[in-house]
This record gives structure tokens, sequence and C-alpha cells, in this order.
């Protein structure tokens, strides 16, 4: 059935308000959707801007503003479709530009949870809608006929009755003029053209020429490098330095101490850092910086316990913070003491009493190490503070959050404050903490120059913002007829407790206990892909294959009851998931893989999750070969609803699974006596080519349901189904990642 | 700080640098050519991939003293309007998701391709495995590889 959008006056006036075109600076972020020929119409005269998402060429030339940061999800492809079907446009003939920061016209510009797609759904297509509206009033003006019998297609507006034929250049001008409708028609599901046929990322032609698009590639006139020298170790402050020699080093401007958030700043969620106190090096090129970098003489002072002020998404909260020289030893006493005495967060049935009386009690614990983001594209930013005008520009994932303690930290009113988003080259959760900005806007404003700052490899690795160590311990209870009876997980994190109480499979046994715990820590950590899911699915679906063969039970079959059970009789209420469509990724991959009839030496496993509104099963084939996995073929069935983008969806599917078999087999930070251990790719492992799956497969449970996240949910199950199949092979379970210490040496 | 004459996509430019000035940073800071990327500095992770008389090698740990009057091509003088086979392949697979490594990855595929037209999927992997792509593009990269070596 056609929806009706009903427009609400005043979000819309948001969305249909001017742009502001001065927002946007020197790069020119335009990009074809046609890559061989750009810009088929050539560039127009007159642009018409009909509301903030769309401008109208008098020569039918169309751009599309992209809203939200690009950092490989393919947002910039495919957040600009939903606006061209709508309108349908003639995708040939449309460019799309990257909006800049700018809440005034668009909402929600940020990378996270894998919403985009989600949650401009029904916005964007919205602001496509109006704008066709609005072009086909403009034509029955023109040529006195009904509207209701004028037609579109391909950006041309064609009356039958009279034969009229116009493209959409020719109407924009009065389109533009005319009122905003009440409200709009949207597309049924079967009327669209562009939806759901893939399309080539729109920054294609740009990436495979080397062009400049990402945030390390910015510059200016008058740009000075700049980088940082931070603490050698977490629970350490700067306590003095001697830069003389590096001073006059040459190419050097300067070498000072910077202040990014002053202490008594109240953060938001993403203001984290530690490292407040910096040293500032300053000059003409990189390499000048660099080594003027390595010839300061630091010294560091023990950091005193304190508390962080935060706002948490508008709840007071804060952060203790620990004093102290962190060392992953330690650290595991630290969290074998507080998973003793754990916070109840879920409680149905009686679990205490049906694992008294269980025929049999599988218990296991399972950790995970701190990771590190590892974006290919170190952290980065370009700021020129000149007065109260502050213009930056590069990769960040927040960047309306980030702007807030921008603004407070220069004392600059945000209106005054222009932030350009970039090409981010690589996000994962590591670019929503922005602190880095700060610092580039700091020294920009103490020195007067436009400034690039940039992390080196080591600095990006050792600055902080990890995913959270994490432990969990589960026990299920099954009855003498191998019925599970009971289900307990015990999970917690060094800072983060991971746990997920009301996600499968809660709802699904009569007895369920889930409990968590945290403890404080002075490492930094924060959001990485799936944030909490990618350990919480890692080990919950590794125990349940456990669990599965214990009861004697096919392991899709078991989750299968057990969705049955869930669905048919749920336990508790607030259950988060929809069993009927977690079965059906279930189904689906059992399905494409001819589950049961394994090829001969192939050891398979199998792994599910439920995570950012998304469903994903996971099938993995490998063989050992000298004590090593050879994966040789991963099956992804993922029900993420209605598929925009089919073979983008994929590839970023593909690259969940290669990302989480990474993590899984040699992802790991560590500390000694504070200080990160691994500090570049010669000490922490990245997942290479030969490494990589011989083949992925993905599968899309096909559905006209409004479409969910794709970002993370492929990502979290990956981990389990490696191990799965690791069991299969070796016949050995690991309990502690990263897989490879267990495997072949170790 | 001295003069290099620089043969750099079959152009000659100057630079006055230091020089142990590794090739990466001459050719980012000092000529805007930013095609090339920066990932690690250490040659682990291949982001700055260039060709030295064809051969692929890390431009981060080549000091621009040590090209003397070598031909050094980047991503952007890979062809002249993007059509190498190797580019034509990474659009034809749309291989990149973030593309910050892709420069990388197409300069090393492009000097094995150079070297051995017709690689097997090991002789593929072996050159491809010190280029690190962290959005794990590494099936497509195979393939456009592949694609690539037919076309060529």
């Amino acid at each position: 059935m056609t929806r009706i959008q009903k427009l609400n006056r005043r979000s819309f006036l948001k969305v249909s308000a001017l742009a502001g075109g001065g927002m946007i600076l020197s790069f020119n972020w335009l990009a074809g959707c046609k890559p061989k020929d750009l810009e088929t119409l050539g560039d127009p005269k007159e642009w018409f801007r009909v509301n903030g998402f769309i401008q109208i060429g008098e020569n039918g030339l169309i751009t599309i503003m992209s809203p939200n940061p690009e950092g490989g999800q393919n947002v910039k492809t495919s957040m600009p479709l939903l606006v061209a079907e709508e309108l349908d446009a003639d995708w040939e003939n449309v460019v799309v530009q990257q909006a800049p920061l700018d809440t005034d016209n668009f909402t929600r510009q940020f990378i996270g949870g894998s919403q985009a797609i989600r949650t401009s759904w029904i916005p964007l297509r919205t602001a496509g809608a109006t704008a066709r509206h609005l072009l086909v009033h403009a034509a029955a003006q023109t040529w006195n006929v009904p509207s209701s019998e004028i037609k579109t297609n391909a950006g041309f507006l064609t009356h039958d009755g009279s034969g009229k034929k116009a493209h959409y250049g020719e109407m924009a001008s009065l389109a533009a003029s005319l009122p905003i409708p009440e409200e709009v028609q949207l597309k049924e599901i079967s009327e669209f053209k562009l939806i759901g046929k893939s399309h080539r990322n729109v920054d294609i032609q740009k990436i495979i020429t080397g062009k400049p698009l990402f945030g390390i590639d910015y510059k200016k006139p008058g740009m000075k490098y700049a980088m940082i020298i931070h603490p050698q170790a977490f629970g350490q402050k700067l306590k003095s330095f001697d830069a003389e020699e590096a001073k006059a080093m040459p190419g050097i401007l300067d070498i000072f101490q910077i202040k990014s958030l002053q202490d008594d700043y109240t953060r938001t969620f993403f203001d984290t850092t530690q490292f407040t106190d910096l040293i500032a090096i300053v000059g003409d090129s990189t390499w000048e910086v660099l080594n003027a970098k390595k010839a300061v003489k630091a010294e560091w002072k023990l950091m005193e316990a304190y508390t962080e002020i935060r706002d948490m998404f508008g709840r007071p909260g804060k952060r203790e913070v620990p004093s102290g020289l962190e060392s992953t030893s330690s650290q595991e006493k630290l969290i074998n003491q507080a998973m003793q005495s754990p916070t109840l967060i879920r409680r149905d049935g009686n679990p205490e009493q049906a694992f008294a009386q269980a025929s049999q009690v599988i218990e296991r614990s399972y950790t995970a190490p701190f990771l590190v983001h590892n974006c290919m594209e170190p952290m980065n930013f370009f700021a020129d503070v000149q007065g109260d005008e502050v213009n930056c520009a590069g990769p960040l994932q927040k960047p309306e959050l980030t702007e807030q303690a921008l603004s407070a930290r220069l004392g600059i009113p945000v209106e005054n404050i222009n932030i350009e988003m970039t090409r981010l080259g690589g996000g994962y959760g590591r670019r929503s903490y922005a602190h880095w900005l700060i610092e580039a806007a700091v020294i920009s404003q103490k020195t007067k120059h436009p400034i690039k700052l940039v992390y080196t490899r080591e600095d990006d690795m050792t600055a902080g913002i990890y995913r959270s160590r994490y432990q969990a311990t589960y026990r299920a209870a099954l009855d003498s007829d191998k019925n599970l009876i009971a289900f307990h997980v015990n999970a917690g994190g060094l800072p983060e407790n991971p746990l997920y109480a009301n996600r499968f499979p809660a709802g699904a046994v009569k007895n369920y206990l889930a409990e968590g715990w945290e403890v404080p820590s002075n490492v930094t950590t924060g959001s990485f892909r799936a944030p909490r899911s990618n350990f919480m699915a890692s080990v919950e679906q590794s125990f349940l294959d456990e669990v599965a063969e214990a009861a004697g039970k096919d392991p899709i079959d078991f989750r299968l009851e057990l969705l049955k059970k869930a669905k048919e009789n749920p336990v508790g209420e607030s259950n988060d998931y929809d069993p009927e469509r977690f079965a059906g990724v279930l189904n689906l991959a059992k399905s494409k893989s001819n589950w049961g009839s394994e090829q001969a030496g192939i050891s398979r496993g199998f792994s599910a999750y439920f995570c950012h509104n998304s469903y994903a099963a996971q099938i993995l084939d490998l063989k050992m070969e000298n004590g090593n996995p050879v994966i040789h073929k991963v099956i992804n069935a993922i029900d993420c609803g209605l598929v925009i983008n089919p073979d983008a969806a994929k590839n970023l599917c593909e690259g969940a699974v290669v990302d989480g078999i990474g993590t899984a087999m040699y992802g790991e930070q560590t500390f000694e006596n504070g200080e990160p251990q691994k500090k570049n790719f010669d000490t922490y492992r990245m997942i290479r080519m030969k490494e990589a799956p011989k083949l992925i497969e993905t599968h899309f449970v096909e559905n006209n349901l409004d479409p969910s996240g794709l970002g993370e949910p492929a990502y979290p199950p990956v981990f389990a189904a490696l191990a799965n199949a690791l069991y299969q092979a070796t016949g050995q379970r690991i309990y502690e990642q990263p897989f490879e210490k267990h495997l072949n040496s170790g | 700080m001295a003069t290099y004459n620089l043969n750099i996509n079959g152009k000659n430019l100057q630079v006055d640098v230091d020089p142990n000035t590794p090739m990466l940073w001459v050719l980012r800071d000092h000529l805007d050519m930013v095609g090339t990327k920066f990932g690690c500095g250490i040659a682990q992770c291949g982001a700055c991939t260039i060709h030295l008389d064809g051969n692929a090698v890390r431009s981060c740990q080549l000091p621009v003293s040590a090209v003397t009057d070598a031909q050094i091509t980047t991503i952007e003088g890979l062809s002249e309007k993007g059509d190498h086979p190797v580019q034509k392949a990474w659009i034809e697979h749309d291989v990149p998701q973030c593309g910050y490594c892709q420069a990388g990855q197409m300069m090393t595929a492009a000097a094995l391709l150079k070297s051995n037209p017709s690689p097997s999927d090991e002789e593929i992997e072996n050159a491809m495995n010190g280029n690190i792509c962290r959005c794990g593009t590494y099936t497509r990269i195979k393939a456009a590889v592949k694609t690539a070596s037919q076309n060529q």
C-alpha cells in the first residue's frame, strides 16, 4: 500500500531550508553516480535548490546531498539513492555531494549503531517525493493540465494527453517557488526503480585514481603540520619536557604544551580521552615534525585518581578513573574478583533450583582482550582558528557532539564553527571520539596557522579508546532428557559490562539468570564495531554450540527449537528479538549450505546473532593446514529488511566476516605498567589476504520490511562460527581470544 | 636540505628537502600528490606502495636520496584516464569500502601483473599479503586481480 507521508511542518522546514552554500569549503566533493563519463550533462549554468537535499540544474543535472559521514558503509551512495528513488531521478545524471555538518538542514549526521538507513528511510524518501511533487505541480501549471495526469520517469515529466514533455531542469525554477505540500505519497515497493538494484560506490573513480578524498589529504594554503606527544602509559601525566634541541631542528615552528579538554568540562559520552595534557610539535612538513618529535625529552609523573563529570545524553553521569599503572596480569586479578559479586540484571523462573536439580551442568568461562580499531587512515584533522571563526575538515563520526565540545573549549559559539566532513579511512567507532579535532583546533588557535594534526600509527595505537576487555562465565542446565532447563550468564568487563540480558536465549529458557559487573580502569575505551555484541555473540554462540552437543542435538536445530519456544511461549516480556525472523536466517543458512552433507575433510561451524535490528547467521568451512585454519568458505544469511543496494550490502557483509575472523584470530592489545605493548602493525597482527576466506557468499532474506542496520550485524557472530569450526577440526574448544594463541605454536 | 630532480609519472619534478625524507612525504607534503597513503610508516601495511622502475616498493621506507634517476609511478600516474586494467577491474568488482588502502593495493597488483601476467591464486596471495585492508575487502581484491589479469 502506498504510504502517505504527512509532513510535519516544523521538521520539514528544517529539511527544506537553504543549506547555506557558503559552508562548502575548498574541497570539491562532487561525485558522479555514473563513474565513466562523469557528469554526463555538463555543469549547469544555474542551480535551483528545491530543498535541503536537492538542487536541480536548468539542464536537468541533479545534486543530492549525502548528509552522513562516509567511512566505507556506502551511505554516500545508498542515502542519496533513497532521495533519487522518490524523486524519480535518472541516477546517471545525479551527482552526490557530501553535506557539511549542518544542524539546521539535517538530523542525525553521524556514523554509529548501523542506523543511517533505518532512520532515514522515510525522511530521505520524503525529501525526494516532495521535490517530485513540486516538479509535477510546476509542470501542471505551465502546461495547464491536471497534476494527476502528469507522469515522471528518469528525470522527465510527461503528459500523455497533450504530448508535452520536459526534463526536471526546465521546471526546477518554478518548482522551487511553489508552496510545500501538506503531505506526499511515497512509492510502493513494487514501484521502486533504483532501490533493490546494485549501484556502484559514487566515489569509486576518485578512489581508484588517488584523488584527495580523505581528511589526511586535506590541504590549505599556509597550512602547517602538527603532531602530539602523549603519555607513554595510562595512569601517567605530563610532568615536564625539554624541547630546546628539537625546536632548533629544521622546519620546526614551535613546540609547546597544550590542554585539550579542561578538567572541569562536563564531557558528553563521546568526549573520552585521558591524555589532555599534551606536547604539540608544529612545523613545515610531516617528516620534519616527526624528527623533532623524537628529539623532545618528556618526563612523566603518576596521575592521581579522579572523577570525570559526564553528560550521558542529557542525564548526569560520571566516570571514576583510578590511578595506577595497569598490566594485563593485574587487570585479570581485578576481573576475577569483580565477577564474584555481580549485579542482577534479569531473572526468570527459579534458576537456582533448576541448576540444583539438573542432571548435567555445563559451565564455561570466556575472555577477550582489549582491541585497537586500527583505522587504516591514522587519526587526523584540519583546523583553522582565526579570531572567532573556526573552519575544520576531516574524518569523524559524531560531528555535532564534537562541535559542542570544541565550542566549549575554544569559547567560540557553534554558529562560528564549520565542520566539513571528509571521507573516513575507516571508523569502526574510533572516530566517534574526536579529541584530535579539539587538539588540532587548540594548536591552530595558539599558532594562528591553519593546522593539520596527524597521529603516527604508534600514537594511534597507544592513545586509547580501545574495545574494553571482557570476560563471561556461562552455565547451562540440562534435565535427564537433555532439555535445556536453565541458563546463566555472568558477564562483565574492564571497564564496560557488555551484557545484553534480553537477547536470545532469554525468552526461550524457563529459568534464566543474567548478571553483570564492571571494573574501573584508567585505560580509555569506547565503541567498537557492534559494541558489546562483538563479545557477547562471540562467546554465547560458542557456548550454545557446546550445549547443543551435550544435548545431543544439531546446533542449528537446537537453536530453532529454542526460537520456537520463544515464539510460542515466550518467557518474560522484554525479549528484544523477533524469534520468527531469527529462525528465518537460520533456515536460510541451512538451505544455502547443504547443511548436514558436508564435504570430506571440511570442518563446519555455525553461529547466529541479532543486533542493530538485523539478524545474521553464518556457516564457516575450514581445513587445518600446518596447525592453522584455512578458511574455504563462509556463508552469510542476513535479514536486514529490504536491501537498498545489494552488491554494496554484500561487500559490507564480506568485510564484516573478514574483520571478525581477523579479530578473533589475532586482535589484542596488552599492557605492561600502563604502557600499551602493541604499537604498530609489526606486533599488532591484522588479518591479511592469505588468512581471509577463499569465498564468502551472502544471502539476504527476501522481504519488504523497512530496512535495518547492516554495518555491524554480520560482524559479531563470525567469531563463534570460527571457534565452532575449529572445534570440529581439532576437538579443542577455545575459550580465550585471540584464538591464534591456542593454535599451532601457541 | 638538497635539491632532487625526480621522474614521477613521466614528469620531471624538483624538490628541495632533507635527503632522508621518505618519498611518501615528498609526494604528499611537497608535491601535493596525496593518492599515496600513510598507514604505518614501517613498511608493514602497504598503503604507501609506489612503483620504482616498475617494482612495487614501500615509499615510507624509500629516502628521496636513494631514488636517483629511477622512474617513479604513483596511483595518480598508473594510467592517464583511470583505465589501467587494475583500475577497471576495481570498478567492475566495486572493491572499496572506506577506500583508504586501495591505492596501495592497486599499485601492488599492477606490479604483480607486470611481472607475472597470469598469477595463480597462491601467487596473488603472496604478492598481496603485505597490503592490509582493514575493511576486509580481500575476496574482492583477489577477484579484481584475476579480472585484471584476464583483461590486460
